[in-house]
């Protein structure tokens, strides 16, 4: 077990930033933290996924003195992946902040709790 | 190749590039496109379901020019087909019940973006049915997060911004989980495609290698669905997002994306890990544990609601709750009666939605209880819809709700251990309802004095023939409900052909 978690260290510190963003975004008052929170635990499954796709000894899938040999290059798809999943946590963060700036200017505060409570006492 | 095989990606491309055509579009040009599109996408699924059903196998179709472990694919059987024409024909009565009304809701000249996101709704919905590859899942659902999230925002006050805020975060935390899901399935498998990982899970099954990380990658998924499906201890985000958008979002949200993202679920259980494996895991148990929880908690949350359209949403949290109770019984019986109940569900929670807020109108705009006395006689065809809708969520026979809470009885009846607690909770589960709908309906067919209260507060009338869409869109939901209801032999049967197409 113990060796393991060395051998793998890039993974655990994956796992240990996921659980630092999940917590972020679901425990935070404010809402930038919130979204903070939201761009570390998307970035901790990149690193995870760019990590398993690692081969030590071996280079990026990109052709440049010739060599066409599959031995030579690390698993191009993980890198794909990832490339897709920063366009999508991009326009949610995106979403997330314009939302904030509504919110914001409505009622001069970024605190999430707070909003709520003065809605209800608005009784909207 | 016939054309027919093309009709799922081209229902797809429809639905997602109606969406910028309609945002150039103005507002009424915009409605008129989108509501053919949709049409379109019914008539489309319709002749391909029954293109399936003659074929009597499903097909891959591949998408690029890259073959299996690969290329992408769509796949294709008749509960897909099934699923695709349904979820189209609820969005255009959806969309042509809230018409009138969003006038009321949204600013005029943002009008043309409501159907950019309806379009991109439909899409993600109908990627989510189709699509054979786990990364492309993903990538839809976060589209989905993000156009329901425009749909309840759209109506701008500061409820629905925040109410906005919090669905996105609840469904920001189930898509990481998804995605991490997804990653880890992939490090173990070495595969995207769902059918050439469940050959490697299999394999991975019977050597007994990495058991942990199966567990958890199995548990990642069920759980991130669930998240963003409104399950039991995750439903604070909901019955805001339902209550204060506008009623079309409302409509679309509860019948809909949660259905979307169940579906999913589905899928994985039966063509990614493989049911006797998932049902195998102790998740399953942890869906079924919550969705009996959800069954009572929602229908005590709903019974404590002052606030008509607030009780319909914490009525989803119940519904949701037996749709997971279904999945958690672990049998091909109780499979059929979770998929049959999310189409009766689907069907009656849109109806309630587009008839409550009939009642409300003709009560001065007030969703409390006290004005809506007597709503059912000022705007009779909303009372009617209203009345219906409850009846069927109630299960009173001859409506889909009967048969799914039968469809639950038979399959609790099989299984050994779980049929006493099943059998409980739906009884108690039964009365819940009953006490929350049937109060309501009551209220809004008690008399009071008409002359008087419509001189005294401006309480105006309102007839069928002032709002002739409305009445011919809650006469189809109610036609669509007693369907499901008196041809439910033949739909099980269907779903039944379907569910052995995805082994």
């Amino acid at each position: 077990m113990g060796s393991n978690l060395a051998v793998n260290y890039a993974e655990a510190i994956a796992m240990v930033l996921f659980a630092t963003g999940f917590a972020n975004l679901l425990l935070q008052k404010n809402l930038i933290k919130k979204i903070i929170g939201l761009n570390i635990m998307d970035s901790s499954v990149y690193l995870f996924l760019a990590v398993k796709g690692y081969i030590t000894g071996r280079t990026v899938p990109i052709v440049v003195d010739g060599v066409t040999s599959v031995e030579k290059y690390i698993n191009p798809i993980p890198a794909g992946l990832v490339l897709t999943g920063i366009v999508v946590s991009v326009s949610v963060s995106a979403l997330m902040l314009s939302l904030t700036i509504r919110l914001y200017r409505r009622y001069q505060t970024l605190n999430l709790d707070e909003i709520s409570t003065r809605l209800k006492k608005e009784g909207l | 190749m016939e054309l027919v095989r093309n009709f799922p990606f081209f229902s797809i491309m429809l639905a997602m590039f109606s969406g910028p055509v309609c945002s150039v579009l103005p507002g009424k040009a915009a409605r008129v496109v989108n509501a053919i599109v949709i049409s379109i996408v019914a008539i489309l699924s319709a002749v391909l379901l029954a293109f399936l059903m003659a074929s009597g196998e499903s097909f891959v179709f591949m998408m690029g020019h890259f073959p299996a472990p690969w290329g992408n694919e769509i796949r294709a059987g008749v509960l897909e087909a099934g699923m695709a024409l349904f979820f189209s024909i609820v969005m255009l009565l959806s969309v042509l019940g809230g018409i009138k009304k969003l006038f009321d809701e949204v600013v005029v000249s943002k009008h043309n973006l409501y159907y950019v996101l309806v379009g991109l709704m439909l899409s993600s919905l109908l990627a989510l049915v189709y699509t054979n590859d786990l990364f492309t899942a993903y990538v839809f659902v976060e589209i989905n997060t993000i156009s329901a999230c425009g749909l309840i925002m759209i109506r701008e006050n500061g409820r629905t911004i925040e109410a906005a805020v919090r669905y996105m975060i609840m469904s920001l935390i189930g898509s990481a989980m998804i995605l991490l899901g997804i990653c880890v399935l992939y490090d173990l498998t070495g595969h995207l495609l769902m059918s050439n990982i469940k050959e490697q899970v299999a394999l991975l099954v019977a050597d007994g290698s990495y058991p942990e990380p199966l567990l958890c990658t199995i548990a990642l998924m069920s759980v991130g669905l669930a998240i963003k499906c409104a399950l039991f201890p995750f439903h604070a985000w909901l019955p805001d997002a339902y209550g204060y958008s506008t009623v079309s979002s409302a409509a679309i949200l509860s019948s809909l994306v949660s259905k979307g993202y169940i579906f999913l679920l589905i899928k994985i259980i039966y063509r990614v890990i493989g049911f006797e494996i998932y049902r195998g895991s102790g998740v399953i148990d942890v869906l079924f544990i919550f969705g009996l929880a959800g069954m009572i908690f929602g229908s005590v949350s709903a019974i404590r609601e002052n606030d008509v359209r607030r009780m319909i949403a914490y009525s989803s949290v119940a519904q949701i709750g037996y749709i997971f109770m279904g999945i958690g019984m672990g049998t091909q019986f109780g499979m059929v009666a979770a998929i049959f109940h999310m189409l009766s569900h689907a069907s009656t929670k849109s109806l309630l939605f587009i008839s409550a807020i009939g009642l409300t109108d003709v009560s001065d705009g007030s969703r409390k209880f006290g004005p809506l006395t007597g709503s059912g006689y000022r705007n009779r065809i909303a009372g009617l819809a209203f009345a219906v809708g409850s009846l069927s969520m109630v299960g009173v026979p001859l409506f889909s709700g009967f048969i799914s809470k039968l469809l639950f009885a038979e399959a609790a009846v099989t299984l050994t251990g779980r049929m006493l607690p099943v059998l409980i909770v739906l009884g108690i589960s039964t009365i819940l309802n009953a006490i929350y709908f049937m109060k309501t309906v009551i209220r809004i067919y008690t008399p009071v004095d008409e002359v008087n209260r419509v001189k005294k507060e401006g309480y105006e009338p309102v007839h069928m023939r002032q709002v002739p869409l409305y009445g011919v869109v809650l006469c189809a939901f109610v036609i669509l409900n007693v369907f499901l209801g008196v041809m439910s032999d033949s739909i099980v049967n269907l779903i039944r052909i379907g569910l052995d197409m995805f082994a």
